[in-house]
C-alpha cells in the first residue's frame, strides 16, 4: 500500500468552486415539492419513473395475454395490441431506464460521490424533472386523446407512424408522443449539463478522476453520450411532427393510401432510420454504462475485495461510449443498405465486445476468491452479470449481417434485447435500490420480501426470455398480433407462448412486491445505521443519515485514496474510507 | 452523416485531450494522501463550462441537421433554395451584433457602464433585426413559390433557420437577465463574466449560422460529394 504518497501536512490544492452552502429552502412546498436539493430530485425522478414503469409492466401483461392465450381477451385489439408494444417498449427505454438511471441515481450519487454540497446548478436540475415529469404526463395523455396513442412501434418509423392505417398516426397519439419526447431531451439536457459540470469541477480535495467510483465513471460518461445523442432524437422528432402537421415530406415519399395519391412526395424515410438510430444504438449504452459502473461497486463491496483492474474499467467504459457511436447502422441490415456499409458496421459492432468482456472478466476475477457476501445487491450484481453475458453472447449472433437478415424479424431479436438491454439494467437498478435505500431512508429494505422478489424475478426473467429465443429460432415473427397455423413454422409453439405469458404474469406481480416494500421498508424497515455495507465511498461517510441539506455538515470531506481499499492488510477493519487519512502498515513492513 | 461524425471527431479530440491530462495510467491503489488537483492551473468557471457543455450539445443539433440535409440530398432529385439577397443582409447584421457584444465584454473589463449599455442595446437590437430579416426572407421565399410544404431543399430551409432563430431568442431571454441584473447594480465589472458568455454564445450561433449557409447554399456541396463517393 501507499507507494505514493502525498504528505498529510502538505498546502491542500483549492476547490475548482467555492464550497458555499446551497441555499436554504424556505416552506414546505420549496423544499419537497419544488425542491433543489439533488436528492429529493433524485427521489422525485426516481418515483416518476418507477410509476411511468409500472404503467409500461400492465402494458407488457397485455401483450403476453393476447400471444398466450389469443382470441380469450376481446378487449385487445389489433390496434390496442400495436399501442401496447409501442408505449411498453418507449416508456420502458426512455422515461424508465434512461430516467432512472441519470435522474434518479445520477442526482442522488454524484454529488455525494464526489464529495460536492449540491449540483452546481441546482434550479437548472429542478427544471430539469419538472420538464421531464411534463414529458411522462404529456405521454400519459395520450392514452386518453380520441383514437388512443401511437401504435407505431417504439421506432416510430415512416411513413408509417403518420398514416391513417397505424394508430393514433392521423389523430393526436403520435403528435403526442413526439411532444413528449422532444420535452424529454429538453428536460433531460438541463440536467445532464449539471451531470457532467458537477463531475469536472465540484470534486472535493483529494477525489481525482481516477479516484472515482466507477459508478460515477458510468453515469458521467452516459451522460456525455446522452447530450451527443439525443440531439439526433430530437431532430427525427421535429421533423416528423413537421411531416404530421404542417405537411412537409422530410420523410414522406411518394405514397398512395387507399386508391388515392396523399400530398406527400421526394422525403427519404431511410433518413429516419439514420437518424433513430444513431441515437437509438448510444442509448443503449446510455444505460448500460451507469450499469456497468453501479455493479462494479457492488460487488467490490459486497465481496469485499477492490475492484479488478480499475484503470482498464475506466478506459472501457470511455472506449465503449465512443465506439457506441459508430455502430448504428446495426439495426438496419435489412433495409437494403450497401453490403459495404453492413460489413464496416458489423465489424465496429463486433469490436465493442472485447471493452465489454473486458469488464466482465473484470467482475469475475474481483470475485475470485473473495468474501462474497450473498446480500440483496449482490445477488441482483451476480444475476445482472449472468444475464448481460447471455444476452451479448446472442449480440454476437445478431451483429453479423448473413444471421441477422433471417433472425432480424423474428422473437430470437425480441428475446435478445430484453436480455441484454431489458432484464439486466434492471437487475442492476433493483440491486442500486437495495444498496442505496439505507442511505435515502435510514431503514433497511425487509430482506424477506427482496429474497422472494430476487428469486422469482431471476428465475421468471429466464423462464420468459429462453424459451422465446427458441420461439424465434423456428421462425416466429415479432411484432405479430395473432400468429394462427402459419406453414413456415414446424414446430407449434401455442404451448410455450403461454407458458412464457404465465411466467410474465408472475414476474410482474413480484414487482408489485418489490414496490409494496418499498413504502413498507420506509416505517418498518430495520434501522440502518450511517454505513451498513461498511463501504468506503463518500455518501456513506456523511455525518448524516439520510444526508442533510447541503450533504458534509461544516465542512467537506477530504479524500485521501480510492474507492475500493477493502480488506487491506493490516487495516483495522475490513475497509478504509475514502475520507480516512490513516493508512497501516502492512503486516511484516513495507516492500 | 458525415457532418455529425466530423463534429463528433472534434469533440472526441477535445475529450481525448481532457483525458490525457487525467492521469488516467497513474495507479490509484498505489496512491494515498490529497494530491494538488490536475485543472487547478486553469480554473474555468462552471457557468463558463456549462455553457461550452451546452453549445456542444447546440453543435450536435444542428451537425445533426446538416447531415439529415445531406442524406435527402441522395434520396430525391434536389433542387436547392435561391437564397434571397437579404439572407446575406442579415449575416451581416448578425455579425454585427456579435462585434456589439464584444464592445460590450471590453466595456464591462473596462468598467464603462455607459458603453458597455449602448453595446448591449446595439446588440440586441441588431439580433432583433436579423431575426425580423429572416422572417421577411421567408415571406419572400414562400411569395415566390418556395413553401414550407414543397420541395424537402425548402422545408429544410424554414426548419434549420426557425431552429437556429429559435436559439438566438433564447440568447436574447439570457441577455435580457443580464440587463435586468445590470440595471439593478450597475457595477459592469461584476457583469463581466456574464456578458462574456453571451457573446461566447453569439459567437457560437454566428459560426453556426456560417456553415449553414455554405450548407444552403451549396458550397460545401463538392466537398460533400467528394466524402460520399469515398464511403460508396
Amino acid at each position: 500500500m501507499g507507494d505514493i504518497r502525498h504528505e498529510a501536512n502538505a498546502e491542500l490544492p483549492p476547490l475548482e468552486v467555492p464550497d458555499v452552502m446551497p441555499p436554504h429552502a424556505h416552506g414546505w412546498w420549496a423544499k419537497y415539492v419544488f425542491s433543489q436539493d439533488a436528492k429529493y430530485i433524485a427521489v422525485q425522478y426516481a418515483c416518476t419513473a418507477l410509476a411511468i414503469g409500472l404503467v409500461a409492466l400492465v402494458l407488457s401483461w397485455l401483450m403476453r395475454l393476447q400471444l398466450g392465450f389469443p382470441g380469450v381477451f376481446d378487449f385487445i385489439t389489433p390496434e390496442a395490441y400495436y399501442q401496447f408494444i409501442t408505449m411498453h417498449g418507449m416508456i420502458m427505454v426512455i422515461y424508465l431506464l434512461t430516467a432512472i438511471f441519470l435522474g434518479g441515481f445520477g442526482n442522488y450519487l454524484i454529488p455525494l460521490m464526489v464529495g460536492a454540497r449540491d449540483m452546481v446548478f441546482p434550479f437548472v436540475n429542478m427544471l430539469s424533472y419538472w420538464i421531464y415529469l411534463l414529458a411522462v404526463l404529456v405521454l400519459v395523455a395520450s392514452f386518453f386523446v380520441p383514437g388512443g396513442p401511437t401504435g407505431a412501434g417504439w421506432t416510430l418509423y415512416p411513413p408509417q407512424a403518420i398514416l391513417s392505417g397505424t394508430p393514433g398516426g392521423q389523430q393526436a397519439g403520435i403528435v403526442l408522443m413526439l411532444v413528449s419526447l422532444i420535452l424529454f431531451i429538453i428536460g433531460f439536457t438541463m440536467g445532464g449539463l449539471n451531470y457532467v459540470v458537477t463531475v469536472l469541477q465540484a470534486r472535493t480535495r483529494g477525489m481525482t478522476m481516477m479516484r472515482l467510483p466507477l459508478t460515477i465513471w458510468g453515469i458521467f460518461t452516459a451522460t456525455v453520450m446522452a447530450l451527443l445523442a439525443f440531439p439526433a432524437l430530437f431532430v427525427a422528432c421535429v421533423m416528423m411532427l413537421f411531416d404530421r402537421l404542417l405537411g412537409t415530406s422530410f420523410f414522406m415519399p411518394m405514397l398512395v393510401e387507399m386508391g388515392e395519391k396523399l400530398s406527400y412526395g421526394g422525403g427519404s424515410p431511410i433518413a429516419f432510420q439514420h437518424l433513430f438510430w444513431f441515437f437509438g444504438h448510444p442509448e443503449v449504452y446510455i444505460v448500460a454504462l451507469p450499469a456497468f459502473g453501479i455493479v462494479s461497486d457492488l460487488i467490490a463491496v459486497h465481496a469485499r475485495k477492490n475492484i479488478f483492474g480499475y484503470r482498464m474499467m475506466v478506459w472501457a467504459i470511455v472506449i465503449i461510449g465512443a465506439l457506441s457511436f459508430v455502430v448504428w447502422a446495426h439495426h438496419m441490415y435489412v433495409s437494403g443498405m450497401h453490403p459495404w456499409f453492413g460489413y464496416f458496421f458489423a465489424t465496429t459492432t463486433l469490436i465493442i465486445a472485447v471493452p465489454t468482456a473486458i469488464k466482465v472478466y473484470n467482475w469475475v476475477l474481483t470475485l475470485w476468491r473473495g468474501d462474497i457476501h450473498l446480500t440483496l445487491p449482490m445477488l441482483f450484481a451476480l444475476a445482472f452479470i449472468v444475464t448481460f453475458v447471455n444476452g451479448g453472447l446472442t449480440g454476437l449472433f445478431l451483429g453479423n449481417v448473413v444471421v441477422d437478415v433471417p433472425l432480424s424479424d423474428t422473437m430470437f431479436v425480441v428475446a435478445h434485447f430484453h436480455m441484454v438491454m431489458g432484464v439486466a439494467p434492471i437487475m442492476v437498478i433493483f440491486g442500486a435500490i437495495y444498496h442505496w435505500y439505507p442511505k435515502i431512508t435510514g431503514r433497511m429494505l425487509n430482506e424477506a420480501m427482496g429474497q422472494v422478489h430476487f428469486w422469482v424475478t431471476f428465475l421468471g426473467a429466464y423462464a420468459i426470455f429462453f424459451p422465446m429465443h427458441y420461439v424465434g429460432l423456428v421462425g416466429v415473427p415479432r411484432r405479430y398480433y395473432e400468429l394462427g397455423e402459419p406453414a413456415f413454422i414446424s414446430t407449434p409453439v401455442g404451448g410455450l407462448n403461454a407458458f412464457i405469458s404465465v411466467a410474465a404474469l408472475i414476474v410482474g406481480a413480484a414487482q408489485i412486491l418489490f414496490l409494496f416494500n418499498l413504502g413498507w421498508s420506509l416505517r418498518h424497515g430495520r434501522d440502518a445505521g450511517s454505513n451498513p455495507w461498511r463501504a468506503t465511498s463518500l455518501e456513506w461517510q456523511t455525518p448524516d443519515t439520510p444526508p442533510r441539506h447541503g450533504n458534509w455538515g461544516e465542512s467537506l470531506p477530504l479524500v485521501y485514496r480510492w474507492a475500493y481499499d477493502y480488506s487491506v492488510p493490516g487495516a483495522a477493519e475490513d475497509f478504509i474510507a475514502q475520507n480516512d487519512p490513516v493508512t497501516p502498515e502492512p503486516p511484516g513492513g513495507r516492500l | 452523416m458525415n457532418i455529425i461524425l466530423a463534429f463528433l471527431a472534434v469533440l472526441v479530440a477535445i475529450i481525448g485531450w481532457w483525458l490525457s491530462r487525467q492521469r488516467l495510467f497513474s495507479k490509484p491503489w498505489l496512491e494515498t494522501g490529497v494530491p494538488p488537483m490536475i485543472a487547478e492551473a486553469s480554473p474555468v468557471a462552471p457557468q463558463k463550462l456549462g455553457l461550452g457543455v451546452f453549445l456542444a450539445v447546440i453543435g450536435g443539433l444542428f451537425a445533426m441537421l446538416g447531415s439529415a440535409f445531406v442524406l435527402q440530398i441522395d434520396a430525391t432529385p434536389w433542387q436547392l433554395v435561391p437564397l434571397p439577397r437579404l439572407v446575406w443582409i442579415n449575416t451581416g447584421v448578425l455579425l454585427s451584433s456579435s462585434l456589439f457584444l464584444q464592445f460590450a465584454v471590453t466595456a464591462a473589463k473596462q468598467g464603462e457602464a455607459q458603453l458597455l449599455n449602448w453595446s448591449l442595446a446595439a446588440g440586441a437590437l441588431s439580433t432583433l433585426a436579423f431575426l425580423v430579416g429572416q422572417i421577411t426572407a421567408w415571406n419572400m421565399l414562400t411569395t415566390s413559390g418556395y413553401v414550407l410544404a414543397g420541395a424537402p431543399a425548402a422545408s429544410f430551409f424554414y426548419l434549420i433557420t426557425g431552429l437556429h432563430g429559435l436559439h438566438i431568442l433564447g440568447g436574447l431571454v439570457a441577455m435580457g437577465a443580464v440587463w435586468l441584473r445590470l440595471a439593478r447594480q450597475p457595477e459592469p465589472r461584476e457583469a463581466q463574466a456574464a456578458v462574456a458568455l453571451c457573446a461566447l454564445y453569439w459567437h457560437a450561433l454566428l459560426l453556426i449560422w456560417i456553415l449553414l449557409l455554405a450548407l444552403f447554399t451549396g458550397w460545401g456541396n463538392e466537398f460533400l460529394a467528394l466524402c460520399r463517393s469515398v464511403l460508396r
